[in-house]
């Protein structure tokens, strides 16, 4: 059902805990349909310098934020907003059709968190970051 | 592998097998064809409906074979709701059925028969006087499990179908969880149409049968050729009908001793898991129960998780998360006991067979330990329920 390479983020996740200095975090999904993800950044200088995730769901929903977190670790903000859910998904070999929408909530995840980054500084991060819907909608949809 | 998913289905035994083999070499002959060769199948399908029968205290006559269980229950609710259309349209169910069952009643619902279903108790049980208020002088047929195949709750079907009987209504209970794992005499219960599938004690998958009472009449589901009376087209499965008897002798013979060592299996595990592990609760009631079903909710965690964490410590079991059952939502029976979805997200099902041990057992809880903790640490649930209580 899963690639290896989904087994692995989801047996071994990177960057998987708390960030204590974080100061940008951001969580999607809910309880109600199995998963959420919460994502903690540290942004100096527009670089993520440090990132971690907990994630509450299945096998994909682990493995799709430990692959997120690992893609933009180290870069720069504007490269952390051209993530797409597509090269999550490219980067693990393929997902199984009715768990896309994992990866939709990684990205989703992602650009939340940064979403709280510009709020934290009192700038409204909408035409930067796009929808930064909590995803209710997005996930409800995907889920169809 | 541990293999803890005895009600997803079962291991075939030898002697299964070794009965079964004739029929899928040698003996191949048509048991509708006029020569011996063909004629002495027939004698052998008709040797397994008289020990099937005999085990469930049937008539032989009364006994039909299937392609499956799913295929017992469809015929049965199609049947007895088509059959009976001039006497009335309404149908009486439990929320809690397995989708072999709800979905014919929601087939049904779609071309103009009205359901109503009875919902469960916290326990999983079906209360005898919901059903019997909500009969309708129009009911034509009441179908109620024998036993969940999720949370193994047994329901008083024997009282179910007294009522049933009283009202001159149609009773058909999904006996696929219960034949083979708990004494099932239908005589006793008094039902006019009961599902089994032999996959489930045991015998080969893509084979059942329904049990037809002498007297209740099904209009057909399957149509072609003569076989089973004329009333179920489809050239016999000898070899899986032979391996369903063989296999439904073994299991009715060491009843009491698999059922007792299910039990201890099961009470081991439950007491085991909700010791040793915070923050879990056993689905289904604790007494009323299939001897070797344990359910079990883990709280902030999710069930696929879960089963793909056991999976890699070579432990098969099942769970009723939506990521299992390929829908938005997890398990319908879970939520039928009032659990809030993210705790029905977290279940785990270990069915135990005659063929674990206390050792499998310890070793199951003892992985789930360590399992259940790594998925906490990572789960953000779990995170706002240890600051919330700092
Ligand atoms: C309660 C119940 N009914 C019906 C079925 C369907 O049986 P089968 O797999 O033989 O179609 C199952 C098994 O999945 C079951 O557990």
């Amino acid at each position: 059902m899963y690639s290896e390479k989904v087994m692995d983020h989801f047996s071994n996740p990177r960057n998987v805990g708390e960030l204590e200095n974080a100061n940008a975090v951001g969580e999607v999904g809910n309880a109600k349909c199995g998963d959420i993800m919460k994502i903690y950044m540290f942004i100096e200088d527009d670089i993520i310098k440090d990132i971690k995730f907990k994630t509450f769901g299945c096998g994909a929903a682990v493995a799709t934020s430990s692959m997120a977190t690992e893609l933009v670790k180290g870069k720069t903000i504007k490269e952390a907003l051209e993530l797409t859910n597509k090269a999550v998904v490219e980067a693990l070999d393929g997902l199984p059709p009715v768990k896309m929408h994992c990866s939709v909530l990684a990205e989703e995840a992602i650009r939340s968190c940064l979403a709280d980054y510009y709020k934290r500084q009192g700038i409204d991060p909408t035409p930067i970051v796009g929808c930064s819907c909590n995803c209710e909608e997005c996930h409800a949809h995907h889920h169809e | 592998m541990i293999y803890v998913d005895n009600a997803a289905t079962t291991k075939m035994s030898k002697e299964v097998l070794d009965s079964m083999m004739p029929y899928l070499t040698d003996c191949y002959g048509n048991a509708s064809s006029i020569y011996s060769f063909g004629q002495q199948n027939r004698a052998v399908i008709e040797n397994a409906r008289e020990t099937i029968a005999g085990l469930i205290g049937a008539k032989p006559g009364e006994i039909f074979f299937t392609g499956c269980g799913s295929e017992a229950d469809n015929w049965a609710i199609f049947g007895a709701a088509r059959k009976n259309v001039k006497k009335g349209k309404h149908l009486i169910t439990s929320v809690i059925e397995h989708h072999a069952v709800l979905h014919c009643f929601q087939q049904l619902e779609k071309e103009g028969f009205t359901v109503t279903y009875i919902p469960v108790n916290s326990d999983g049980l079906v209360s005898v006087d919901d059903v019997k208020n909500a009969i309708t002088p129009e009911t034509t047929l009441i179908s109620i499990m024998m036993a969940n195949n999720e949370i193994g709750t047994i329901q008083p079907i024997k009282e179910i179908a007294q009522i049933a009987k009283e009202n001159n209504i149609v009773f058909h209970t999904d006996a696929v969880q219960a034949v083979g794992h708990i004494p099932v005499n239908v005589e006793d219960l008094g039902v006019n149409l009961l599902s089994v599938s032999a996959h489930k004690f045991e015998g080969p998958k893509g084979v059942g049968f329904l049990y037809v009472k002498t007297g209740t009449w099904l209009s057909q589901l399957m149509y072609g050729g003569a076989q089973e009376r004329n009333r179920r087209a489809g050239t016999e499965n000898v070899a899986g009908i032979v391996g369903m008897a063989t296999a439904l002798k073994i299991a009715v013979e060491n009843l009491d001793a698999n059922m007792k060592k299910c039990y201890e299996l099961r009470e081991r595990f439950i007491d085991g898991v909700l010791s040793k592990i915070e923050h879990c609760r056993l689905n289904g009631s604790r007494t009323e129960r299939l001897p070797g079903n344990a359910n079990i909710s883990f709280e902030f965690i999710e069930g696929e998780s879960l089963l793909l964490s056991l999976d890699l410590v070579g432990i098969a079991a099942s769970s009723g998360s939506a990521c299992t059952s390929g829908s938005l939502d997890p398990s319908h029976v879970l939520l039928a006991i009032g659990l809030p979805h993210a705790i029905a997200h977290g279940s785990l099902r270990a069915s135990f067979s005659h063929r674990n041990t206390s050792e499998e057992v310890d070793k199951i809880i003892e992985e789930l330990v360590k399992i259940v903790q790594r998925l906490r640490d990572m789960s953000p649930l779990y995170e706002d329920y240890l600051k919330g209580k700092k």
